[in-house]
């Protein structure tokens, strides 16, 4: 079974490199750019077949290893 | 007093701390990051460096290793920790230490002395500095804008458990001086019982007249006071 895990910066946390982006963007004419944040993703393989089961598996790996829950949120969908 | 340094591959401080730790008269020990035992150690030094190159977050897969178990439960027995740059992240990873340590705020690896304010002297590794002294320590690192909750932040205030401060040559702490844009220019913090130090700058590297200046020595002796 396979799932995707998007991280992102929370709300107000700062994200610089997001911000240079976003400005190399305008600067480049991307006029209508109202607001730009850099994440991760994640896509992750498991041999456990119940999908419940195996979205529990996925959340705990978020909690322990692939995310910063201080400062990161997260989001897993079956793919 | 005994003192481990723990390695991890991408460590590149640690050699260095260890020359200051045995010149400052430490019994000290190398300690490879996948050992399970610990050995004595009145001190554990997690250095500088860029563990796993930095992969996934600074210091997340460090703080992950075999060893670091064996640490946790020794700070949790009351053993000193002091965590330097990439060591500091480490600890922020296991949760030793509260908050994170950010990208720098102008996205710029830095890499120069800087000077911090010495704000908090009674604890372990501090009491040989006087309070408000003015240090002039390196820094160079990615990721040293430390970040935390307000309310995280509010207790480090009140129970004065951030013992350095980014300040300028008069002792001033502003915004010019804060390069990596910690909050409340934080160089440094403790965790509640004070047995654990994690700072950016690097005190290992000014224990030498010839080569920088010897800031850095009374850290060490402080902690064998």
């Amino acid at each position: 079974m396979k799932f995707s895990v998007k991280v992102t910066l929370k709300k107000d946390v700062l994200d610089p490199q997001g911000k240079v982006v976003q400005q190399t963007l305008q600067n480049m004419g991307m006029g209508t750019l109202k607001s730009l944040r850099q994440g991760k993703y994640f896509e992750i393989e498991i041999t456990e077949n119940d999908e419940d089961k195996a979205k529990k598996m996925i959340e705990d790996m978020c909690k322990k290893l692939l995310v910063n829950l201080i400062i990161e949120d997260y989001k897993i969908l079956k793919i | 007093m005994n003192s481990s340094v723990i390695v991890f591959p991408g460590s590149n401080c640690d050699r260095d701390i260890a020359v200051a730790l045995e010149k400052l008269k430490f019994k000290n020990k190398m300690v490879w990051h996948k050992d399970t035992d610990l050995p004595k150690s009145d001190l554990i030094v997690i250095p500088g460096g860029f563990s796993y190159g930095d992969y996934l977050r600074s210091g997340a897969i460090a703080g992950k290793s075999n060893i670091l178990n064996e640490v946790i439960k020794a700070a949790n027995d009351g053993c000193l920790v002091l965590g330097i740059c990439n060591g500091f992240q480490i600890l922020t990873e296991t949760g030793l230490l509260k908050g994170v340590l950010l990208r720098n705020k102008n996205l710029k690896f830095l890499g120069k002395d800087i000077q911090v304010k010495v704000i908090n002297t009674e604890n372990k590794f501090c009491n040989k500095y006087e309070k408000d002294q003015v240090l002039e320590l390196n820094i160079a690192h990615n990721e040293g804008n430390y970040f935390t909750s307000k309310e995280h932040l509010k207790k480090l205030e009140n129970e004065n458990l951030i013992p350095f401060k980014y300040c300028d040559k008069d002792g001033i702490i502003n915004d010019e001086s804060n390069l990596n844009g910690s909050l409340n220019n934080i160089a440094g913090i403790f965790n509640d019982k004070k047995n654990i130090l994690g700072m950016m700058p690097h005190p290992e590297r000014m224990v030498d007249q010839v080569i920088s200046n010897q800031d850095g020595v009374n850290l060490f002796t402080s902690l064998l006071n």
